[in-house]
């Protein structure tokens, strides 16, 4: 039993073809180009284990992020043929036999697929204050505030964003303005919003969202909806802030 | 040379090392956090099936209190936790989880009435009281008397971590992300911070900080099949075995986690079985029973590994074309269930297998999952041997589970041991141990060494890939060290070890590429991590007894009379092999002298005395009524955690001392 299967361990199906976006920017002479690279594929192959097995086999200079290989932790969202998915959990043979692998546009690029999400993730949650903003000292001794359990559920619901950033390359907004919150940010006061352990009002949520980096930025075009791995309905959540500050600010 | 100054610098960005620096920042410091990766990204989201906390909320938690997670602890650890740190710990785990509360994790709540659930295969309803609604939840987990783990639908840690890195946020902590610590300083007394290259950039700093902490996770990397994530690759712990006098404990306890899916090795939460799942064979038929009538599949986790791994031996695995495995059912549970509190798991199946577990069996089998040993630490979170080194979470031997950690009781440790290392650190701080006096030619020193180190890989005469390196370890440790243990295999293994270890010498990086350099990575991570593979193969192969998570086939009892001892494990610069030695753990002080666990082996070696020990403590519950009277009067420990966390936890509906 193996996390990465090597391919010459079983029956050959296709030859898959990889055209992979190489540019490193801490280089002044590198300049961006596509390199092809073939591996056999192999059962229940996904695309963590084909680029690392390109990266042990072909190229070790190859750049690109993995860190759960499960589908939880959301770090290794690219362009899989243009679409921004996420690599760990997308198997092989979902795919025609040339996959085109490039990295997220909207954010900056550290090299080949790799991008700075976290860095875009921090300034997004210091601007939106994405935590519980309480004023009541916490007491840990004592027996835990009651809490809904439908109302529970509903929260986690809508923080199960993995901040992979799908959203953001998704979103027309976000690739014309790089002040936009997106639907990463919005959903996250939403669930925000929804915690009667916040005390903000729709007045302080207004100002950070009632703006053109918030709510009313947002074009409707529905990428982050139709992207989002977690199938969060981000569209909805948008939508219910939108009204919500639209009403703050009469 | 670039020095960046601090009060203490925390290695790790995960629950254990954010806690800390939150509990440091708020007590007037000011740390800096590193971080290999964003630190939402952290190994800790992973954690799906929840956190040990005796509430007592539920119907099945009635009557749960920190005597019985102690308890629970310290036989899961078959005795070979630190006791006055399992106390620390089991005091501490309500607070963590309601402060938690606070600041927002979505803890699955009870709900007051009737609901179905499947216990042991069947169908049963449990009546929750009226006044429980509303508070924390909890379900089953292994080798647990009470349903103790409280959860967040199955994404736990996803849910603890957000809300602890947006705490950190909001207290206005720096976290260096994409930074990974290479080289701890210290002047051979005393650590002074740590050598830092950027992911990014690829340049070094030097980190000079009062403290350090290593919060790094654990070293399942060192295996070629983990549930870890990729970045579990042991480094911190390294780097401070590196130091050659910082020590690793129990480096030989490994736990391997029942449910891998197979083949890929990833997890499916222990909430499966916790919550009715069971294993079946080839034949569909459920095998448990059948080895472990007490705890079925709720024994502990390294009992249900080797009865897996025993059953698939005896040739009732099912063939596939990458191997044998079992099954495990969750159908019984239902549609609204799995989609409910085990979404991620379906999600996985759907994924990684194309399978939906609400009609079809999931193909399981053990993986490796948890480093049960680290930087030995004593109680405060402190190295015994090098001052101003901390370590808290998996990289710590601190220690609690001893040779075996129960499910649920490694995210509750995260925020446990942040809250108290967060504490003693502080109080490190301040007083006059915390003050530093280090020349800069000592830090010029370590910079240039590592500077040298990384250059020589690409200066190299050999043309050995360090991937190549790193996956030849990974098999034999796979192979050789792991469910099932022995002298020949471990000789075997030992052998191929230090043969990868005289390659490091050969391996060539042939990209000089700025920045990242994956290359580069993997080359000066190989020799670090094949010294840990190394703590542990010879850590297993001189332990000739078999405990917990460690088992030997050619010596399969408890040896208490010989080994009822913590591994600690040394490397001098230059030398091929660990150094060992053991620190005894005194019977005539322990609350709960070694017995029978309750699931798994009836028999062991007994230590000489453990009658004795167990005459006084039936005496001292005999006398005394009070359980906080019995305790204090066992083993005081109270005087040993920091003065915040001193208080007792309030319950539902219970009297003082009951």
């Amino acid at each position: 039993m193996s996390n990465t299967i090597p391919a010459k361990n079983v029956e050959v199906a296709r030859k898959l073809k990889f055209n992979i976006y190489r540019h490193n920017p801490k280089d002044e002479n590198s300049k961006p180009f596509f390199q092809t690279y073939e591996i056999d594929e192999a059962d229940s192959m996904t695309l963590f284990i084909a680029l690392s097995e390109i990266r042990e086999n072909l190229d070790p200079t190859v750049q690109f992020d993995f860190v759960c290989r499960a589908g939880i932790c959301g770090s290794c969202a690219m362009l899989v043929n243009g679409r921004p998915k996420l690599a760990c959990r997308t198997l092989t043979k979902d795919l025609p036999s040339e996959v085109t692998l490039a990295p997220l546009p909207g954010f900056e690029l550290i090299g080949d697929l790799s991008v700075n999400t976290g860095k875009w993730m921090r300034n997004m949650s210091e601007h939106l204050e994405t935590w519980i903003h309480n004023k009541e000292k916490e007491n840990f001794n004592v027996i835990e505030e009651r809490m809904d359990p439908d109302k529970a559920e509903e929260i986690y619901e809508l923080e199960r964003c993995v901040e992979c950033g799908c959203c953001i390359a998704a979103c027309g907004t976000a690739q014309m303005r790089n002040d936009f919150v997106g639907a990463v940010g919005i959903n996250q006061l939403a669930r925000f919003s929804i915690d009667p352990r916040d005390d903000r009002d729709d007045a302080k949520f207004y100002e950070v969202l009632g703006t053109d980096e918030g709510v009313f930025g947002c074009m409707t075009l529905l990428g982050c909806d139709d992207m989002c791995p977690k199938e969060l309905p981000l569209a909805q959540q948008i939508a219910y802030m939108r009204r919500k500050m639209a009403k703050a600010e009469v | 040379m670039q020095v960046i100054y601090s009060d203490a610098l925390v290695i790790g960005g995960g629950l254990a090392g954010l806690r800390a620096a939150i509990g440091m920042k708020r007590r007037g410091h000011d740390p800096i956090v590193l971080s290999l990766v964003p630190p939402k990204r952290s190994h800790s989201a992973a954690a799906q099936g929840g956190m040990q906390a005796s509430l007592g909320n539920t119907i099945k938690g009635e009557g749960d209190n920190e005597d019985v997670h102690f308890q629970d602890t310290v036989r899961g650890s078959d005795w070979g936790a630190d006791q006055d740190v399992a106390r620390m710990f089991v005091n501490t785990a309500p607070k963590a989880i309601r402060e938690l509360a606070a600041w927002g994790v979505p803890w699955g709540r009870v709900r007051g009435g009737d609901h179905e659930s499947v216990i042991d295969g069947k169908k049963v309803t449990l009546t929750e009281k009226k006044e429980a609604h509303g508070l924390i939840a909890a379900r089953n987990f292994g080798g647990t008397q009470k349903w103790r783990t409280c959860y967040v639908s199955d994404g736990t840690g996803h849910s603890m971590l957000y809300t602890m890195s947006n705490q950190a946020i909001a207290e206005n902590i720096p976290v260096v992300e994409r930074a990974e610590a290479i080289s701890l300083i210290h002047d051979g007394e005393r650590c002074h911070g740590a050598i830092v290259r950027c992911l990014i950039t690829g340049e070094l700093t030097a980190y000079v900080a009062k403290a350090t902490c290593i919060a790094t996770g654990g070293f399942g990397r060192i295996y070629r099949t983990s549930t870890n994530a990729v970045i579990n690759e042991g480094i911190g712990a390294a780097i401070a075995l590196e130091t050659g006098i910082a020590k690793l404990g129990n480096m030989e306890a490994v736990q391997f986690h029942p449910t891998g899916i197979f083949p890929a090795g990833i997890l499916v939460t222990e909430g499966c079985r916790g919550d009715g799942g069971l294993l079946l064979d080839n034949k569909e038929h459920r095998f448990m029973p059948d080895y472990e009538p007490e705890k079925k599949e709720l024994a502990s986790r390294d009992v249900v590994s080797r009865c897996m791994e025993t059953h698939i031996a005896r040739g009732n695995g099912v063939q596939s074309r990458f191997g044998e495995h079992l099954w495990l059912d969750i159908r019984l549970l239902g549609k609204k269930h799995i989609e409910g509190k085990l979404r991620e798991v379906k999600e996985i199946c759907e994924y990684f297998l194309g399978v939906d577990p609400i009609k079809q069996l999931i193909p399981v089998r053990p993986a490796q999952h948890y480093s049960m040993g680290g930087v030995r630490t004593d109680y405060t979170g402190q190295s015994p041997t090098l001052k101003g080194l901390f370590s808290a979470g998996e990289s710590a031997c601190w220690d609690m589970h001893g040779f075996n950690r129960l499910g649920g009781n490694s995210v509750a440790e995260t925020a446990v041991a942040g809250m108290i290392v967060g504490e003693t650190m502080s109080e490190y701080l301040e007083s006059d141990a915390g003050d530093i006096k280090v020349s800069t030619a000592l830090v010029k020193d370590f910079l240039t060494k590592q500077e040298k180190e990384l250059a020589g890989y690409a200066n190299s005469k050999g043309n050995r890939n360090p991937f190549h390196v790193i996956r030849e370890m990974q098999e034999t440790m796979s192979k050789d060290v792991a469910i099932f243990r022995s002298e020949d295999r471990l000789n075997a293994a030992i052998e191929k070890l230090t043969e990868l270890q005289r390659q490091v010498a050969d391996i060539k990086v042939n990209s000089s590429a700025k920045g990242a350099n994956p290359e580069l990575m993997a080359a000066y991570r190989a020799p670090k991590m094949l010294k840990l593979a190394l703590c542990v193969a010879q850590g297993a192969l001189q332990r000739t007894e078999s405990r917990g998570a460690h088992f030997r086939e050619d010596y399969p009892l408890r040896d208490d009379a010989n080994w009822l001892n913590r591994t600690l494990a040394s490397w001098k610069e230059g030398d091929e092999l660990p150094s060992l030695e053991y620190e005894q753990l005194d019977v005539k002080t322990m609350e709960y002298p070694p017995a029978w666990r309750g699931y798994g082996a009836k028999e062991w070696k007994e230590h000489p005395e453990t009658a004795a020990r167990q005459a006084e403590v039936d005496a001292v519950k005999e006398k005394l009524s009070d359980r906080f009277a019995i305790q204090n009067e066992l083993m005081p420990y109270e005087h040993k955690l920091p003065e915040l966390l001193r208080s007792r936890n309030e319950r539902l509906g219970e009297k003082e001392g009951q």
